[in-house]
């Protein structure tokens, strides 16, 4: 169903929700990683790209550090092509720095079935040999379907799967919010 | 069994005549011909509304027999003929063997009298085996039936041999049959040189391909005096060059096929091996200089260049494809939907060139309807239509770029000798 | 807009907007192939078939490498070793291929319409890898996609295109491509060697060098094949190159920053003096990698689920 057919069933963060779940990721990022030393944020497209900038700017306003920041497409990667009526449009990869021996921070909005993590951890692993792998998500709506697990969590949201969440970026979006959906009968 | 051809309308294609009469058959011949006949006896034929002609006869025809059955024979060959309304055709040397001798052009007659269905008039080789090399023993092929002769499909590339050719045919008063074609100018041609072939990446036959060789063929007839006929024309400078030669008299006639005067160079498109065809398919504007040609009688004949190729032959990619394209039952109701129902030709023109002018130069008797003459007709319902179904066609090839079309115009007797072969769309043999 | 052709065969079937596509598909390829590890799993499990019935070790690696680094299997059928040589026909040929379970046929074949017959006939994908003197439509988008990424945009753009015009399939694709896209194409070369009408492809035609090369943005040069020579169409290569080939001193009457396309093999000195080939305004190395590219931006947009398959 197309979130056009859909309607609003609640609204689970504001702009302020929003930018304080980050600003609270940009903390666990630098304690977690004992500061920012060979840290890497990748943004996933699309809406994993914004955040992954939001967290670099954070991560500067507190620690006084740019960390570099790179954008995955995960289009090739993909597990469900062969089954999918048209081929989703590819989009480069812009990852200018080495991936190799970095510690990785991978960012994406929402986190549900796993899938596009796997093919985000894939997509890193063929850019090189990342230390280690993290991942950062503004909403995780539960029901997996991979044994995935994220390390920085936005809000934890729990779901039908007849839901859908929507991420609202200004960036993107020209707003700023997250909601739940629900299908029209 | 005596026929009686009620309430047509009998076409004199020689008197470009239309008059209302009954024809009454019997014996193989015309017994009479007026209005409001009666003969009780004789099995009625209505042709109201329709048109009762001499039969036609299409003098460019390839049977295939001896040696290409596999595309056609005389049967399915003369079959497709009557089909069409056809009750003579004459077929085209380049069998296998040759009919460069008498032996092939009696094996062929011998053939028809036991399995044809219309009359099969052969045309002799000019030269042996169609090399262009050596003259065949014409006077041989004449006693033994051929009506004309010709090189088809092998253009006699040679010009003191053409002039030999011409020299010793016209001795005997035979017309020779030039297939017009530069093979120097077609060089590897597959269909016509412009911008359709350009796009398409197929080698082009420029005009100039056929329009040298008729223009040769014509300064040889003038020279030697020998009858000329020019297969299959296809470019307005051909036609301008006919008119031109026969304004100063020169006895040259010239033929057009339904395909050119019907189809442009864009029927190749998408690379249709039932288009590809020599000479080929050409621009508007040649079509209109032989729809011109054909309209001031600078064009005498329409025939068809019926030409079967097996399936496989044209499934194949276009530049290994085969040339040619079957003619014989489509050609009436082609020439009554694009040439009578326009107002390019009358009825009585349309008959003369599918009819009468053939006859004349293949000096065969007919092409007039006449109380004592050869009942072989043709009846033709100007407003009966079809569809072309491949899967309806007598011929054992399907090779057409016709199929679909809708024709308007078609045969529905065709009579030999008094005896019908081909009676309201349906073979009776 | 989503692909939804099942085949490629010439870009003169294909719209502006199915151009920019494949374009705008070869972008992240390109990035792929500039990788350490040039390989994606995104084609894992299915298959594409060279069927070449001519020569050409260039255009067929370009294939093999773009399906390989996409993680597609492939197989290469040559004419030479084939059935066909035994005979049998194209459309047999492919049937056979096809009920292996192939995916994606590439074929080059010296018939123009080869690809069309065979793409009429089997549900597999079928790219034309060069048909006859027809279309190489994978040549010419990956020269627009060296133009447009060198240039920005094709639109507005002056593409001057030397050689023999007549038996270039690259010629044709380039056309059909440039001027969809908004270029103004220049075909200039020998008369014997420029086919009949082809300004109604929307081409300007020149039969002298200079003032084709006047204030052009590209030179697009041709490979003069030299058995064309032996066919009487030009009397000498000394005399075509005298008229045609590309030197440093013809080249300054392009525009200053104009780019330099061959799409191989050169015959330098000839078509194309050595200088020319390896200076600065020269991008017929990128070509090469661009075509990498272009044919794995194809193979993604032809293998996808289930289309409303249009024939081409």
């Amino acid at each position: 169903m197309n979130e056009l057919d859909m309607k609003e069933k609640a609204q689970i963060l504001d702009d302020k929700g929003m930018r304080r779940a980050m600003v609270r990721i940009a903390h666990e990022i630098i304690e977690r990683n004992k500061g920012v030393e060979n840290v890497a944020l990748i943004g996933v497209r699309r809406r994993g790209v914004p955040l992954a900038q939001r967290l670099a700017k954070y991560i500067s306003e507190i620690e006084g550090t740019t960390v570099p920041v790179g954008i995955l497409d995960i289009t090739l990667y993909r597990d469900d092509l062969t089954t999918l009526a048209n081929q989703p449009q590819v989009h480069q990869t812009e990852v200018s720095f080495s991936v190799t021996d970095k510690k990785l921070v991978l960012v994406d909005d929402v986190l549900y079935t796993g899938r596009t993590v796997r093919a985000a951890l894939d997509a890193i692993m063929d850019l090189g040999r990342p230390e280690v792998v993290q991942l950062a998500v503004l909403i995780d709506r539960g029901h997996r379907e991979i044994p995935i697990r994220a390390d920085y969590v936005g809000k934890n949201v729990p779901t039908s799967r007849k839901e859908v969440i929507s991420v609202k970026l200004t960036e993107i979006d020209k707003e700023e919010r997250v909601i739940i959906l629900e299908g029209t009968e | 069994m005596p026929y009686l051809i009620k309430n047509g309308i009998v076409v004199d294609p020689i008197d470009e005549t239309l008059t209302e009469l009954d024809v009454l058959v019997d014996n193989g011949s015309i017994v009479e011909m007026a209005k409001d006949l009666t003969a009780p006896e004789a099995e009625i034929i209505d042709a109201k509304g329709c048109y009762v002609c001499p039969g036609l006869l299409d003098m460019h025809v390839h049977l295939r027999e001896p040696g290409y059955e596999y595309k056609e024979d005389i049967e399915s060959g003369t079959r497709a003929a009557a089909m069409g309304g056809f009750t003579a055709v004459a077929c085209m040397p380049n069998t296998n063997p040759v009919a460069d001798n008498a032996a092939v052009i009696n094996h062929i007659l011998e053939r028809a009298a036991r399995v044809g269905v219309t009359r099969v008039h052969p045309i002799g080789a000019l030269t042996k085996g169609s090399q262009g090399k050596e003259l065949t023993e014409m006077a041989d092929l004449q006693a033994a039936g051929a009506v004309a002769l010709s090189d088809d499909g092998q253009p006699v590339m040679d010009a003191g041999m053409m002039q030999r050719v011409m020299q010793y045919a016209g001795m005997l008063g035979l017309t020779v049959v030039s297939h017009s074609e530069d093979l120097s100018l077609t060089a590897g041609g597959l269909m016509n040189e412009g911008a359709v072939s350009t796009m398409l990446g197929l080698k082009g036959i420029p005009n100039a391909a056929e329009e040298v060789m008729v223009a040769r063929d014509i300064l040889l007839a003038e020279n030697t005096g020998c009858p000329l006929h020019l297969a299959h024309i296809s470019t307005a400078g051909s036609v301008r060059l006919i008119r031109q030669a026969k304004s100063r008299g020169v006895k040259v006639t010239a033929e057009a096929t339904p395909h050119h005067f019907t189809l442009t160079e864009e029927a190749v498109q998408g690379y249709n091996t039932n288009a590809k065809v020599n000479p080929p398919l050409r621009r508007q504007e040649d079509v209109e200089a032989v729809k011109e040609g054909l309209k001031d009688g600078t064009i005498d004949v329409i025939a068809t260049d019926h030409a079967p190729h097996a399936y496989h032959e044209k499934d194949v990619e276009f530049q290994y494809a085969a040339n040619g394209l079957i003619g014989l039952e489509t050609a009436v109701g082609l020439v009554f939907s694009q040439l009578v129902q326009p107002g390019i030709l009358s009825v009585p023109q349309a008959i003369a060139k599918l009819a009468s002018n053939p006859r004349q130069i293949l000096h065969l008797s007919g092409g007039k309807l006449a109380k004592g003459g050869v009942a072989d007709i043709t009846i033709i319902d100007p407003n009966l239509s079809e569809v072309v179904d491949p899967a309806k066609l007598q011929s054992k090839s399907k090779n057409t770029p016709f199929i679909r079309w809708k024709l308007t115009g078609l045969p529905v007797l065709t009579m030999v000798a008094g005896k019908p072969v081909m009676q309201k769309r349906r073979l009776l043999r | 807009m989503f692909w939804q052709r099942k085949d490629l065969l010439g870009l003169k079937y294909l719209s502006v907007e199915e151009i920019n596509l494949i374009l705008d598909t070869a972008i992240p390829m390109k990035e792929i192939i500039g990788r350490k590890i040039k390989k994606t799993p995104t084609l894992r499990g299915r298959s594409m078939v060279t069927l070449f019935y001519e020569n050409s070790t260039r255009t067929r690696s370009s294939f093999d490498l773009a399906a390989k680094f996409l993680s597609a299997d492939t197989i290469g059928v040559a004419a030479a070793s084939s059935s066909v040589a035994k005979g049998e026909s194209l459309r047999d040929t492919g049937l056979t291929l096809n009920a292996m379970g192939v995916d994606v046929v590439v074929i080059r074949h010296p018939a123009s319409g080869a690809a069309e017959y065979l793409a009429k006939y089997i549900p597999a994908a079928v790219i034309n890898a060069g048909d006859g003197t027809h279309e190489h439509p994978t040549q010419g988008l990956l020269d627009m996609f060296t133009i447009r990424e060198k240039k920005g945009s094709i639109t507005g753009l002056k593409v001057c295109i030397v050689g023999d015009i007549l038996h270039s399939r690259v010629a044709r694709s380039n056309i059909w491509g440039l001027t969809k896209l908004g270029a103004e194409v220049r075909v200039v070369g020998p008369a014997t060697l420029m086919p009949l009408d082809i300004e109604q492809m929307g081409a300007k035609v020149y039969t002298e060098l200079t003032p084709a090369l006047e204030g052009v943005d590209v030179v697009n040069v041709l490979r003069i094949q030299m058995e064309r020579q032996q066919q009487g169409l030009f009397p000498s290569l000394r005399e075509y190159s005298r008229l045609f080939g590309l030197n440093q001193a013809r080249l300054e009457l392009t525009k200053p920053d104009a780019l330099v396309l061959h799409p191989g093999p050169m015959n330098r000195g000839i078509e194309i003096d050595p200088q020319v080939a390896y200076g600065s305004r020269s991008v017929i190395n990128e070509q090469v990698t661009n075509g990498v590219a272009v044919r794995m931006a194809l193979l993604y947009l032809l293998t996808g689920g289930e289309y409303d398959a249009i024939s081409h």
